[in-house]
């Protein structure tokens, strides 16, 4: 137990974060690592490729069924897929009921009680989109995750989340003693994408630990809900792969405490770079006239 | 009062409020204060959010939905929405009293909750209601309908208790009252008198507008009495006495069908004006029925009041009032000659709720008492402003007063009897000092009525004439 990595992979909504944590996880499988995926989208889509399977049974909507989470065992809930890789879901309620952040809650607590992590190397939480609220910051918190790695891209709105993330693991970072592992670049072709991810790495203490290209493969291995490590491990791809992997093995206790940049500052930066331009204050709220 | 014990007291107020770190002092200053003889109001800040870390004794809006304005009606269930424990620490309902058979036209004293489990957190809980609905029905099928008083879980995860209630209702065809009292919304209990009065508006006043219903002249509604210890009751036979018919009493004992005739009374009477005055508001505005504050604690206010009902309606209820005032004269007299003697000069501390921290005060004052310093949890500036009518120059006004305010007033002034509540009961008590419940009226009452007269002037004799309070010094120690 002592040598229990805890890491969780955060990132904007379609980012790529599933796909990549499970590559990348796959990666450290083939290192000899032992495993633990708990996935906490209520979508419960976080260990799909490792399972070959499309949503596994969740902690909560078998804890729904059999009364309360206190009625399961671990076994229950807890699969195996590629590589030995151990895999939980922790589920969550249909969209637009019900409080899923809680459900986070509940299913990290039941998974420590019932000994998920024993003989594991790694814990990875995978994490939906946005630190919405306090439950899905559970990770986060309490001294669970070690290291937060955020997926991000060159895209806009996938930076200004990647600060906003980072703003959630600075909160958490002196009391819990969680550290930004650093950012993972999953390429959406976009300009200056590598300098970028670098920049903004820098201004938030930092670093870009890998650049993870654009490649169809990707999407090959997916369609088969496979990782590319499984699907084509000769690929170049799979090799991206395994430097992350590599790179996260051999980040344990380098990770940071970020430093979080304004709104004001964010966009600065982005002006820098030519992705925004800078806004005309008087067109601002001028509707059109014919 | 003379201008040094004023000043006295003003100093009282600055020892006290020094205690505090600075922020506090300064917040909780503008809630305390000496009354002035001819000002408009008390000069006290109300309403506003308690300052964590005072001990405040307020309640929340749940509290005030379901313990005050929902919960004393009989024949509804009222269903504590949420997890176990608001319910099961409200059980039991404050001391409405309320007529009928436990779980067969009367459900007040029971606890009815779906007792949320973490699933229902995280999944959400609207469709354990619906199935809860559907056992109320079978369980209790005489009940007039069903109330959902939500607690502040079901208003973080954002439940959808209309959708249900309205779909329940039409399914069971009676009425299910989805009321959004979450306890973290508002400063106080008060809030949700008001959510309450709402919700009492629009699923039962207005829905039942065109209900049938043979009036006379004469009908009025008891607004804002909960029959606590029988205050309703007591109050209720002396306005029929005077001739007038009471079509509702909202909502001590009250039933469904009373809350229907909303629309239909000529006058409505507000006692507790802090909790019902929006409804009698909503049914001034929309159905033009008047309505008229009145006080039936002490032979004095009684009298006034009586009289200021009668003044409503013709010559017949005039007279009715002078014969009603005429019959108990020779029995409040005889309360008066009996008790005044014993109370004359005692010197009463009050801290309350709604509207008893000035409506008891001429009560005392009937028995030769004064109200030296008195103060509400939840009030608002109308109710502070209707204080004045009451109190005199000099009196000790404060505003959300925390336990240790309340400690260092009692020890400085050292009343003669403390009127408060639980909370306060025994620290006063451990001070030396005579305590009554102002709230429950300490497991005795009625107090309304000359009928509650009685019961008050024996209960304030009790506590205060009562020889344990000379005996509480050790007799080891050296006198």
């Amino acid at each position: 137990m002592a040598s229990l990595r805890q890491i969780a992979f955060y990132g904007k909504g379609g980012i790529g974060k599933s796909t990549t944590s499970q590559n990348t996880l796959a990666a450290l499988a083939e290192m000899g690592q032992k495993i633990l995926i708990v996935g906490c989208d209520p979508k419960a889509d976080s260990t799909r490729l490792i399972l070959h399977a499309k949503a596994q049974n969740s902690v909560l909507s078998l804890a729904a069924e059999a009364g309360s989470v206190e009625d399961l065992e671990i076994e229950d809930v807890l699969k195996v897929g590629y590589r030995d890789i151990r895999c939980v879901e922790s589920g969550g309620p249909e969209p637009g009921v019900g409080c899923a952040g809680r459900g986070v809650i509940t299913s990290i607590n039941f998974l420590e009680e019932n000994g998920a992590y024993e003989g594991v190397d790694y814990v990875s939480y995978d994490v939906l989109g946005d630190v919405v609220c306090g439950g899905f910051a559970m990770p986060i918190r309490e001294n669970k995750a070690q290291e937060i790695y955020i997926v991000m891209s060159g895209e806009m709105m996938a930076l200004y989340a990647a600060n906003n993330i980072s703003k959630g693991i600075l909160k958490y970072a002196s009391s819990g003693g969680v550290r930004l592992g650093g950012l993972i670049c999953n390429s959406r072709q976009t300009d200056k994408e590598i300098e970028l991810a670098e920049a903004l790495a820098a201004r938030l203490n930092s670093k870009l630990i890998h650049f993870v290209p654009r490649d169809n493969i990707v999407q090959h291995a997916e369609l088969r809900r496979m990782t590319v490590l499984e699907y084509a491990p000769d690929s170049q791809q799979a090799e991206e792969y395994r430097q992350l992997a590599h790179k996260i093995h051999d980040n344990k206790g380098l990770g940071t405490i970020p430093t979080p940049i304004t709104m004001e500052e964010l966009e600065d930066m982005l002006m820098e770079f030519g992705i925004l331009t800078p806004e005309d204050e008087t067109v601002v709220g001028k509707a059109l006239v014919a | 009062m003379n201008p040094e014990a004023k000043a006295q007291r003003r100093a009282l107020i600055a020892d006290v409020l020094a205690e505090y770190p600075e922020k506090t002092a300064k917040k909780r200053g503008k809630h305390l204060n000496v009354y002035e003889e001819g000002n408009a109001d008390c000069g006290v800040k109300s309403n506003i959010k308690s300052i964590p870390g005072v001990m405040t004794v307020r309640g929340c809006a749940y509290a005030g939905a379901k313990g005050v304005v929902w919960g004393p009606i009989k024949d509804m269930v009222h269903v504590s929405h949420g997890p176990v424990g608001c319910g099961q620490y409200s059980w039991g309902q404050r001391r409405n009293y309320a007529n009928g058979v436990a779980g067969v036209n009367n459900w007040v004293a029971m606890q009815v909750t779906p007792d949320f489990q973490e699933k229902d957190i995280v999944f959400g809980g609207d469709k354990k209601l619906d199935k809860m609905i559907d056992e109320i029905e079978q369980i209790f099928p005489l009940n007039k309908g069903i109330s959902v008083m939500s607690e502040c879980p079901v208003g973080l995860i954002g439940d959808d208790i209309e959708a249900v209630a309205k779909k329940k209702s039409k399914e069971i065809g009676k009425v299910v009252a989805p009321v959004r009292c979450e306890g973290f919304r508002g400063v106080s209990q008060s809030l949700g008198h008001h959510i309450a009065n709402d919700v009492m508006r629009d699923h039962i006043v207005d829905k039942a507008a065109d209900k049938e219903f043979e009036g006379t002249p004469y009908d009025v509604l008891i607004v804002g009495d909960y029959n606590i210890g029988g205050d309703a009751w007591a109050s209720r036979i002396l306005i029929e006495e005077m001739g007038l018919r009471v079509i509702g009493q909202w909502s001590g004992d009250a039933s469904v069908a009373e809350i229907e005739n909303g629309t239909k009374a000529k006058l409505n009477l507000i006692h507790c004006y802090r909790s019902m005055n929006y409804i009698c508001r909503h049914l001034e505005e929309k159905y033009g029925i008047p309505w008229l504050e009145y006080n039936f604690f002490g032979p004095s206010q009684i009298e006034k009041s009586l009289r200021a009902i009668a003044e409503q309606f013709d010559d017949k209820i005039k007279e009715g009032a002078e014969r009603v005032i005429a019959k108990y004269k020779p029995m409040a007299d005889a309360i008066l000659a009996k008790y005044k003697p014993r109370l004359q000069g005692k010197r009463i501390m009050l801290y309350v709720g709604g509207l008893r921290p000035r409506h008891v005060s001429d009560a005392y004052g009937d028995l030769g008492m004064e109200v030296t310093a008195t103060g509400y949890e939840f009030a608002h500036a109308d109710d502070y402003q209707r204080t004045t009518h009451y109190i005199k120059d000099g009196t000790l006004v404060y505003d959300d007063a925390s336990e240790f305010e309340l400690e260092r007033f009692v020890q400085a002034i050292r009343p003669d009897l403390v009127g408060s509540g639980i909370k306060e009961k025994y620290g006063t008590q451990k001070l030396g000092v005579p305590f009554r419940q102002m709230h429950s009226w300490d497991y005795s009452g009625p107090y309304h009525g000359y009928d509650g007269f009685a019961v008050f002037a024996r209960d304030m004799d009790l506590a205060i004439n009562n020889p344990v309070w000379g005996l509480h010094k050790a007799p080891w120690k050296a006198a």
